[in-house]
């Protein structure tokens, strides 16, 4: 059995983590300073769903990929100009704040109003794809609320594996601790994942890909709705960069011997 | 005043983890900060009598409980249902749970369905005023927050090692069951099982009280002009079946096998630590040819005691931010480690 499949895949933008974060208080509340100077990326687990779901997608002719993201519209243009090279996908943007002080409810709720407004939406197709955690809020809280609002019931998060079997059903590999992977079985979309690093590889850029994608990604962004985020409700005391620079004892000079006598004599202390 | 909920699933043997003891302990510290607010234990899972005896003593006005068969495995409809009746029955407005996979996959579903909200991998939790602070990391780790929040019921997830767990002795529980009627549609989902690595091969030990960090140095070439990759798995596996240690690894090394290099067989991204991996805690770390500046480094954010083996003395990722830097050639050193412990083992 093959079904074709909507795959909505939610993903934000993030700053470079080689940048120099610091935190500024805006009138709207914490926020990065010269956030829109710095160099952004897709979100490195939203990415790894993206290329999941695109690889889903060509598995099953006849599936749609959509990237459905909440970014500001210029920034999201600068990072589109990289990931419409990647796998094709139809962009829906929402223009809006992106940043890690922002309320993860308040984001799903205008991503689920997005996809609610999907043309063609079919629940007995929708596959609902998003990281299990951002680089910037780190809650992994979004897609919980997303399916809430969307009404659907099974929520996997932390996913490295989904196979479809020869009966629709869906096995999916989610992380659990200790290292291990819990195994579902789910009985087919609606469903909604949550991945982690997922198993494949970064697709190289194909130009051919980007001008496909971008046809319909410059009038995405142009017709970007404006969307309010802030985070109604909450007030930050502070947010601070932690100072831990340690006083690093440097051993040098010291035979191998020597070194792993002291180190193992620390590990038996 | 806030009612406050001490949420936790049992584990498969019925009782409570740790990473629940320590957000009892949480709740129960936030009860007795702020006054007039009543603690409440919720539990569920297939049988919870045992767990709710384990914390008869803690001080709660009741202790409510799910459970039954449906609610034995970790699936995100029936937890939700079985967290959503809890909070209900317990009127709560503060719910304290830990951050296990179960937890975390579930509750923030259960903050929107309730109209409240949810902040997972809380650091801290403090009461002042009247008012619950929580705090936590924003960035990767790279900066930390502090705030307050006005939607009720907030839930609050802690990070597990982040807080002491609660103590005390059992004692006779009355539970009260709360029943819990689900939908065919709450049944979508079967629970298969588990994979994992098999259990000589299992590196990664969240309770280990030594995380080693390897790094991409281990497969580069050496001072002979060749990489000696088996050499380093062998050196690293040993160290980790004589101390027992947790494995963490950089994401350039984990990489490396998808690029067709030569890698740590062992090795899987569910032991990548840093910027898109893992922040566990232990309370030692050693690392070994990792190198690296700030963004990556936040991989031992929370590990205590740190020391790091190293040829460049002024590697970003142990300067400033370990104990102690052994400038040295990690093979030899690993390799002497080794010796030291095998022979300490046959003594």
């Amino acid at each position: 059995m093959s079904l074709a499949y909507q795959i909505v895949v939610c993903g934000s933008i993030v700053p470079d983590p080689l940048q120099t974060l610091e935190p500024v208080t805006g009138p709207a509340g914490p926020a990065l300073k010269n956030e829109m100077m710095l160099p952004a990326w897709l979100d490195p687990w939203a990415a790894h769903a993206l290329f999941e779901g695109a690889h889903l997608a060509k598995a099953h002719p006849g599936s749609k990929l959509t990237l459905v993201s909440l970014s500001p519209k210029a920034k999201l243009q600068q990072v589109m100009m990289t990931v419409a090279q990647k796998v094709p996908f139809e962009l829906v943007a929402l223009d809006g704040p992106a940043n890690g002080f922002t309320d993860s409810a308040e984001t799903a709720a205008a991503l689920a109003d997005a996809i609610q407004s999907l043309a063609g939406r079919d629940p007995a197709r929708l596959l609902v794809f998003g990281g299990w955690e951002s680089a910037s809020r780190g809650a992994g809280t979004t897609l919980q609320v997303i399916a809430e609002r969307l009404g659907i019931a099974d929520v996997f998060l932390g996913v490295d594996s989904l196979k479809v079997a020869g009966d629709g059903s869906l096995e999916i590999l989610e992380r659990v601790e200790g290292g291990k992977h819990q195994v579902s079985r789910c009985a087919g979309p609606p469903a909604v994942l949550g991945w982690a690093t997922g198993s494949l590889p970064e697709p190289k850029n194909n130009p051919q890909v980007g001008m496909l994608n971008m046809r319909g990604v410059m009038p995405a962004l142009q017709k970007a709705k404006p969307v309010k985020i802030a985070a109604e409700g909450m007030a930050f005391a502070s947010v601070n960069v932690p100072k831990q620079l340690r006083e690093t004892r440097i051993v040098k000079d010291a035979s191998p011997e020597q070194i792993a006598a002291e180190i193992v004599q620390w590990i038996k202390s | 005043m806030e009612t406050i909920l001490f949420l936790a699933h049992t584990e498969t043997d019925g009782s409570l983890g740790k990473p629940a003891l320590e957000a009892l302990g949480a709740a129960k510290a936030l009860s007795d900060a702020l006054a007039g607010s009543p603690l409440v234990v919720g539990l569920f899972g297939a049988d919870v009598q045992s767990a709710a005896a384990a914390v008869a003593t803690c001080g709660a006005t009741k202790i409510l409980a799910v459970a039954g068969a449906d609610f034995a495995a970790s699936r995100y409809a029936t937890d939700a249902a079985a967290a959503e009746a809890l909070a209900k029955t317990a009127g709560a407005t503060l719910v304290i749970a830990a951050g296990t996979s179960r937890l975390l996959r579930c509750l923030p579903g259960v903050a929107a369905r309730l109209g409240g909200r949810a902040n997972t991998h809380v650091t801290g939790l403090a009461a002042g005023e009247g008012k619950v602070t929580v705090n936590r990391w924003y960035y990767r780790q790279r900066m930390e927050g502090a705030f307050t929040r006005v939607q009720r019921p907030w839930f609050i997830v802690l990070d597990p090692g982040s807080q002491p767990a609660w103590q005390g002795a059992p004692g006779h529980a009355t539970v009260e069951t709360v029943a819990v009627t689900l939908p065919d549609s709450a049944k979508r989902t079967t629970v298969a099982g588990f994979r994992e690595p098999a259990a000589d091969a299992q590196t990664i030990r969240p309770d280990a009280a030594l995380l080693f960090v390897a790094g991409a140095g281990w497969t580069k070439k050496q001072a002979d002009g060749q990489t000696h990759v088996p050499d380093a798995e062998k050196l690293i596996r040993e160290f980790l079946q004589l101390t027992r240690a947790s494995l963490g690894s950089s994401k350039s090394l984990v990489d490396l096998g998808g690029e067709g290099q030569a890698v740590l067989s062992f090795l899987s991204h569910l032991n990548q630590i840093g910027q898109t991996g893992a922040t566990p805690r232990h309370p030692r770390g050693l690392s070994a040819c990792c190198h690296g500046e700030e963004p990556h480094t936040v991989g031992w954010r929370f590990v205590n005691e740190r020391r790091a083996i190293s040829l460049d003395p002024n590697c970003g990722w142990a300067r400033g931010k370990a104990d102690v830097l052994y400038v040295a050639d990690a093979f030899a050193v690993m390799a002497k480690v080794n010796e030291l412990l095998k022979s300490a083992a046959g003594a």
